[in-house]
C-alpha cells in the first residue's frame, strides 16, 4: 500500500528525524502556470514555516478536466492525498456525500466560525448534513476582458472600456492583423460562454439558468443575445491560431500581438509574473465593462479522510494547514499572486493590483453563482463538449446551438 | 484455433495408470492451483467485469456506482449526445478506411516482398519498426511533421511551394485522414509480415500448376492465392478491428480530440465520462456499445472459425 | 489464427525456413519494368516509414532558431545535444521539471516485475493446458482468448474498484496486475503451443519416474523453452512499455511510465513549445523498443505474429 504521505512520515521517524518530527503532507492541486505556481508556493512556505513540515507538492497537469480524474481516482482508490485542491462547487460532493472527505467543523469551531467568509454562498457546496468538508480559499471569476494597450496603439484607437466597443475594433484589428481574439486550445474555451451570458444577459439570466436551470430562459431573448455573440466570436477565431496555453494568450496580450482575451482573474497571475502592468501594458474589464456582478466560483481545499494507522501528526498537519490557508496572512500572500479576490476582505488590500481593486469594489453587489459551481461536472462536460463543437463546426447554427444548450440545461440536476 | 496442441497433450500425465475419475481429479490438484490465477482472470475479470459493466450501465451512477437502476435512459443519453454520435462516425469512417488500406496496403507489400527482391530483410526491418513503437510516440512524431507552421507545410512553402497544403491536424474535415496516416504508419508493416507468412504458406505446387495454366500471375493471386489465404486474412481483420475499436492513444497524443471534437473517439467518450465528468453510468453505457461492437465484429469470425471447422469434420 | 498459431511453434518455422525461397513468379533479368516498378513502390513506402524516424532524430539535433526557419528536411547546421540533456533531465511536466528520466525509471520498474510476473503465470498456464489439462481448462483457455478482445474500456472500471479493494490502486503493485492479467490471453497461447510442439516422451518419462506438476516443469520443461520465453519477453517489454492506458489510470502520479510523461512534456507544456525537446523526448521513450526491435531481429517478427491474438 502506497500511502506516500504516511511512508514518508515513517521514513522520516526511522531516521531518527531531525527537527521535532516533521512529516510529510502532499497535496495535489492543477496550478502549473507560472502564476500559479507563484502563487501556491506562498501557501507551502507558511505551512512549513509555521509547523516544520514538509510540503510535498504533487501538481497535477492538464487543469480541472486533467487533474481532477486524478484526484477523484486516487481518492476513491484509497489512496488519499493529505490535502487537494478543487474547485469551489460540486464536482466533489458524492465524495463528501461518501464520507471520504475529512468533516472540518472541529477545527473551525476552533478558529470561531467562519463568517468572516465575504460571501457566506460559497460555503454553501462545502456543507453537508451540517458538516463543513472543505474551504473555499479565493474566489474566482471569469469575467474579465483583457485587452491589450500595445494592439491598440498600434491601431491608433483608444483602449476599449466594454463588450461594443472591443467588438467595433474587430475590423480594425483585422486590417492591421492584429488577431483580435487570442485563444489556447482546450478548457480556456469553456469559460467564455458563462462571462458573455452575464456580461450580456445580465444577473437574471445567470440566476435562471445556472440555478433555477431555467430552460426557459435559455430559448428567450435574453440568451439568444448571447448565443450571437458567441457566433460572432468564431468567426474571428481560427483553429491554426490557437496557443497551447492561456499564459501564452497572456504573453500574446503583451506584445500586442493578440486584441483582446475572456478569460478568468488568475490570467492576472500570469500577465504579472510576465511583467504586465495592468493599466500600463494591460486594461482588465470586470464583466465585459457592463455589469456590476461578478460570477463567482473558485477554489477549495479538501482535506480527504486518511486511511487508520496514519500517523497523528500527519492529520495534526491536516488541521495546520486547513488553518493557515484562510487565515489572513495566508489568505493576503496567496491571493495577491494570483490575482484572484481573497475569501476575507478584513485584511488589507491595498497592495492589489487595479484589476482586482475594481473585483473587490463588485464583491459589494454579492456573487452571481457561476456554471463551476452551480452544475454538476456531468452537465459542465456536456455543455463542454457543445461550446468545443459550436466553436468549430460553423454548421451548427444559433439555433441549433440556443436548442441543445437548452436540453442539456433541462436534462441538469 | 491451433487444435494440433489439444490433441497432443491428451492424457499425457493426468490419469497416471490408474485410470479412476476421482482419482484423476485428485492428481490434477496442483495442476488445478496452478492454474488459479488463470481461472480467477477468466471470471473475475472477464466475466466478471464485463457483466458488472454492462449491469451498471442501466444506472444513474454518478461519482461512485451506486445508483438506481434506470433502465436504457444513460444509453438513450449518449445517442442522444452529439459528440458520442460524431465519435462512432468517427470510427465507423476511420475503422474502414484503415482497415481497408492496412489490409491492402499490407497485401500489396507482400506480394512485392515475394517476388525474390533483394534485400528483402532491409525493408522488412524498416518496415515493421513502427509497430514496435508506442502510439503516444507515433502521434507526436506525426503532430510534429503535421504542424502547420513548422512543419511539412510550411517546408514547402519556405523551398517556394506556396500553394502547398497539408493542414489536415488543423482541419475539422481532414483530420481524420490525418489519424490515417500516423495509424497506417504504425499498422501496414505489421499487416504485411503477416500477409506474407500467408503467401508462404502457399504450396508451390500451386504456383506451378496456375504457370503451366498459363494463368497471369494477377489472376492466380485473386482467384487462387487470397481464397487460400481466407485463414490469415480474417486473423487480420480480426485484429485491425478489435484494435480499431481500442482506438485512444493515438488520439491523444495527435489531436486530443480537436479540432473542436471532430475526432474524437469512444475510448475517450468512455474516459472523459467515467473519469473526468463523474459519470460512471454514462461512461459504462458507452463501454458497454464498444463492447457490442467487438462482439458483432468477433461473433462472425467466430462462427466462420469454429462453426466452419464443425461442419467440415 | 491457425496459421499464426503454428508459427509459433519451434519447429514448423514456415517464416524463417522458406524465406530463402520466395515463391512467386519465375524469376526474371533485373532491369525490367516490373522490376522497377516493385522496387519503386517497395522504395516509395521505405520513404513513409523512414521519413518520421529521420525528422524526429534531425528535429532533436537542432536549436529552437533552427527549427524555427522552417526546414524539417534539413540536417542540423550544427548538431547540438542540448534539447536531449533538457529533455532527459530538465523537460517540465506540469510543476516538475525533472525530465523523462524519472519516467524512465518508473517505466523500467513497471516492465520488469510486470514482464516477469505475467510470463511465469502463463508458461505455468500453458504447461497446465497442455500436459494436466483438467475438466474445464479447455474452456477456461477459450474464454481467455475470446476475453482478449474486449475493450479495456469494458473492464477498467470494475478493475479500479477491484485494485481498490486489495488496497494496491495506485500503486506499482497495480499495474503490474493489470498488465499480467492482460497480457495472460496472448501468452498462455503462446505457451500453450509451445509445450503441445514439444515432444511427449520426456514428459511421460518423468511422470514414470514419479516427478509432480512442479518437478517436471522446472526440471524438464523450462529449460526446453528458452526460445518461447525470448520471444515471450519481447512482446511484453515492448507492449508493457509502449502502454499509456494502464499507466494513467493505475500506476498513481508518483509511478507514472514515461509514455504518459511524454506526452504531458509535449501536449501540456507551457509557454513556447521546444519541438527540440519534444522530439528529443519522443525518440528517448522510443528507444527501449527500438532497440529490442533491432537487436531481436526475427525474433521480433515471430513475436508479434504470435502476437497476433493480442490485437
Amino acid at each position: 500500500m502506497k500511502k506516500f504521505a504516511v511512508v514518508a512520515a515513517m521514513a522520516t521517524a526511522f531516521l531518527g528525524s531531525t527537527s521535532a518530527y516533521a512529516v510529510d503532507l502532499e497535496v495535489t492541486h492543477w496550478w502549473t502556470s507560472a502564476g500559479e505556481a507563484a502563487a501556491i508556493a506562498e501557501f507551502a512556505e507558511l505551512f512549513e514555516e509555521q509547523t516544520g513540515n514538509n510540503w510535498v507538492d504533487s501538481a497535477l497537469a492538464g487543469s480541472g478536466t486533467g487533474a481532477n480524474p486524478v484526484i477523484i481516482s486516487r481518492i476513491i482508490g484509497g489512496d488519499p492525498m493529505g490535502a487537494t485542491q478543487m474547485n469551489t462547487g460540486r464536482d466533489a460532493e458524492e465524495l463528501i456525500q461518501a464520507g471520504l472527505m475529512r468533516d472540518l467543523t472541529p477545527i473551525v469551531e476552533e478558529m470561531g466560525g467562519l463568517d468572516f467568509y465575504v460571501d457566506q454562498s460559497l460555503l454553501e457546496p462545502c456543507m453537508y448534513e451540517g458538516g463543513i468538508y472543505c474551504l473555499p480559499i479565493n474566489i474566482h471569476s471569469w469575467d474579465w476582458l483583457w485587452v491589450s494597450t500595445a494592439a491598440y496603439e498600434e491601431i491608433g484607437q483608444p483602449v476599449p472600456t466594454n463588450w461594443d466597443e472591443y467588438v467595433a475594433s474587430w475590423p480594425a484589428l483585422q486590417e492591421a492583423g492584429i488577431l483580435p481574439f487570442g485563444l489556447a486550445t482546450g478548457w480556456p474555451f469553456s469559460g467564455v460562454p458563462g462571462v458573455l451570458m452575464s456580461g450580456l444577459g445580465g444577473s437574471d439570466l445567470v440566476l435562471a439558468i445556472n440555478r433555477d436551470k431555467s430552460a426557459e430562459a435559455v430559448r428567450g431573448p435574453e440568451f439568444r443575445k448571447v448565443a450571437e455573440a458567441l457566433d460572432n466570436l468564431r468567426s474571428v477565431i481560427s483553429p491554426e491560431m490557437m496557443v497551447p496555453s492561456f499564459g501564452d494568450v497572456g504573453n500574446q496580450i503583451l506584445a500586442g500581438e493578440v486584441a483582446g482575451n475572456i478569460h478568468g482573474d488568475w490570467l492576472a497571475g500570469d500577465l504579472q509574473v510576465a511583467g504586465g502592468v495592468a493599466g500600463e501594458d494591460y486594461e482588465c474589464l470586470p464583466a465585459l465593462g457592463l455589469g456590476d456582478q461578478l460570477t463567482g466560483g473558485g477554489d477549495s481545499f479538501y482535506f480527504p479522510v486518511l486511511p487508520e494507522g496514519t500517523d497523528p501528526a500527519v492529520i495534526q498537519a491536516q488541521a495546520d494547514l486547513a488553518k493557515i490557508l484562510i487565515s489572513p496572512e495566508g489568505q493576503l500572500n496567496f491571493n495577491l499572486v494570483k490575482g484572484s479576490m481573497p475569501i476575507r476582505t478584513d485584511i488589507d488590500l491595498s497592495a492589489a493590483n487595479p484589476c482586482m481593486q475594481k473585483a473587490i469594489g463588485m464583491l459589494e453587489n454579492g456573487l452571481l453563482p457561476s456554471g463551476d459551481f452551480a452544475l454538476s461536472s456531468d452537465t459542465q462536460q456536456q455543455l463542454q463538449d457543445l461550446n468545443t463543437e459550436f466553436l468549430d463546426d460553423d454548421s451548427i447554427t444559433v439555433d441549433d446551438y440556443v436548442e441543445r444548450y437548452a436540453s442539456i440545461i433541462e436534462s441538469a440536476d | 484455433m491451433a487444435d494440433t496442441a489439444v490433441d497432443t497433450g491428451r492424457g499425457a500425465g493426468n490419469t497416471g495408470r490408474r485410470g479412476f475419475l476421482r482419482k484423476t481429479f485428485l492428481h490434477n490438484v496442483p495442476a488445478k492451483i496452478a492454474a488459479l490465477p488463470m481461472m480467477a482472470t477468466v471470471l473475475v475479470v472477464f466475466i466478471g467485469c464485463t457483466i458488472w459493466t454492462v449491469y451498471y450501465s442501466f444506472t444513474n451512477s454518478r461519482l461512485l456506482p451506486s445508483g438506481d437502476f434506470i433502465g436504457f435512459e444513460q444509453y438513450e443519453r449518449l445517442f442522444g449526445t452529439s459528440r458520442w454520435n460524431v465519435s462512432v462516425w468517427n470510427l465507423v469512417t476511420y475503422g474502414a478506411m484503415s482497415l481497408v488500406f492496412t489490409l491492402g496496403f499490407g497485401f500489396l507489400l507482400a506480394v512485392l516482398m515475394d517476388q525474390k527482391i533483394r534485400f528483402e530483410s532491409a525493408f522488412r526491418t524498416i518496415m515493421l519498426y513502427p509497430f514496435a513503437l508506442s502510439f503516444i510516440v507515433t502521434g507526436l512524431v506525426w503532430q510534429w511533421i503535421m504542424n502547420p507552421t513548422l512543419g511539412l507545410q510550411g517546408t514547402m512553402r519556405n523551398l517556394g511551394w506556396e500553394s502547398f497544403t497539408f493542414d489536415w491536424i488543423a482541419n475539422p474535415r481532414m483530420v481524420l485522414f490525418a489519424l490515417l496516416i500516423a495509424g497506417l504508419w504504425q499498422g501496414v508493416g505489421f499487416c504485411m509480415v503477416l500477409m506474407l507468412a500467408g503467401l508462404r504458406g502457399v504450396d508451390e505446387e500451386i504456383w506451378k500448376a496456375a504457370r503451366v495454366d498459363g494463368i497471369p500471375t494477377w489472376r492466380t493471386y485473386i482467384s487462387v492465392v487470397i481464397p487460400m489465404m481466407r485463414g490469415v486474412l480474417v486473423t487480420a481483420v480480426v485484429l485491425i478491428g478489435s484494435g480499431i475499436v481500442r482506438l485512444y492513444d493515438l488520439v491523444v497524443a495527435l489531436t486530443n480530440g480537436g479540432p473542436g471534437i471532430s475526432s474524437e473517439v469512444p475510448a475517450k467518450y468512455v474516459y472523459n465520462y467515467m473519469f473526468g465528468a463523474g459519470n460512471i453510468g454514462q461512461g459504462l453505457a458507452a463501454a458497454t456499445m464498444m463492447l457490442l461492437t467487438v462482439l458483432i465484429i468477433m461473433v462472425p469470425w467466430a462462427y466462420l472459425e469454429f462453426g466452419g471447422k464443425g461442419r467440415r469434420s | 489464427m491457425s496459421q499464426t498459431a503454428t508459427m509459433t511453434g519451434p519447429a514448423p518455422d514456415t517464416h524463417t525456413k522458406v524465406e530463402s525461397g520466395p515463391r512467386g513468379p519465375r524469376p526474371k533479368p533485373f532491369f525490367t519494368p516490373q522490376k522497377i516498378i516493385i522496387y519503386s513502390i517497395l522504395v516509395f513506402f521505405t520513404l513513409y516509414f523512414l521519413f518520421p524516424l529521420y525528422v524526429m532524430l534531425v528535429t532533436s539535433f537542432k536549436t529552437m532558431p533552427e527549427i524555427r526557419f522552417g526546414n524539417i528536411f534539413a540536417l542540423p547546421s550544427q548538431i547540438s545535444f542540448d534539447a536531449w540533456v533538457k529533455a532527459w533531465t530538465s523537460a517540465c511536466t506540469g510543476l516538475t521539471c525533472e525530465g523523462l528520466a524519472p519516467g524512465f525509471w518508473n517505466s523500467v520498474k513497471i516492465t520488469i516485475p510486470s514482464t516477469i510476473v505475467s510470463i511465469f503465470i502463463a508458461a505455468v498456464n500453458g504447461y497446465a493446458l497442455v500436459n494436466w489439462r483438467f475438466k474445464g481448462s479447455e474452456i477456461f483457455f477459450s474464454i481467455l482468448i475470446f476475453g482478449s478482445f474486449i475493450p479495456y474500456q469494458v473492464m477498467l472500471y470494475p478493475l479500479v474498484m477491484i485494485t481498490r479493494e486489495l488496497g494496491i490502486f495506485g500503486t506499482l503493485q497495480a499495474v503490474i496486475l493489470i498488465h499480467t492479467i492482460f497480457g495472460m490471453p496472448i501468452l498462455t497461447l503462446l505457451f500453450r503451443n509451445y509445450f503441445a510442439s514439444l515432444p511427449q516422451e520426456l514428459f511421460k518419462a518423468a511422470r514414470v519416474d514419479g516427478a509432480g506438476f512442479w518437478r517436471i516443469f522446472f526440471e524438464i520443461m523450462l529449460p526446453m523453452s528458452l526460445p518461447i520465453f525470448v520471444v515471450a519477453l519481447i512482446l511484453q517489454v515492448t507492449g508493457i512499455w509502449n502502454d499509456f492506458l494502464f499507466g494513467v489510470v493505475f500506476a498513481g502520479t508518483q509511478n507514472l511510465p514515461m509514455t504518459v510523461q511524454l506526452n504531458n512534456i509535449v501536449n501540456s507544456a507551457q509557454g513556447t513549445p521546444e519541438y527540440n525537446v519534444n522530439m528529443a523526448a519522443t525518440v528517448l521513450t522510443g528507444l527501449v523498443p527500438l532497440i529490442i526491435y533491432f537487436v531481436s531481429g526475427k525474433l521480433f517478427v515471430r513475436g508479434v505474429a504470435a502476437g497476433a491474438v493480442k490485437g
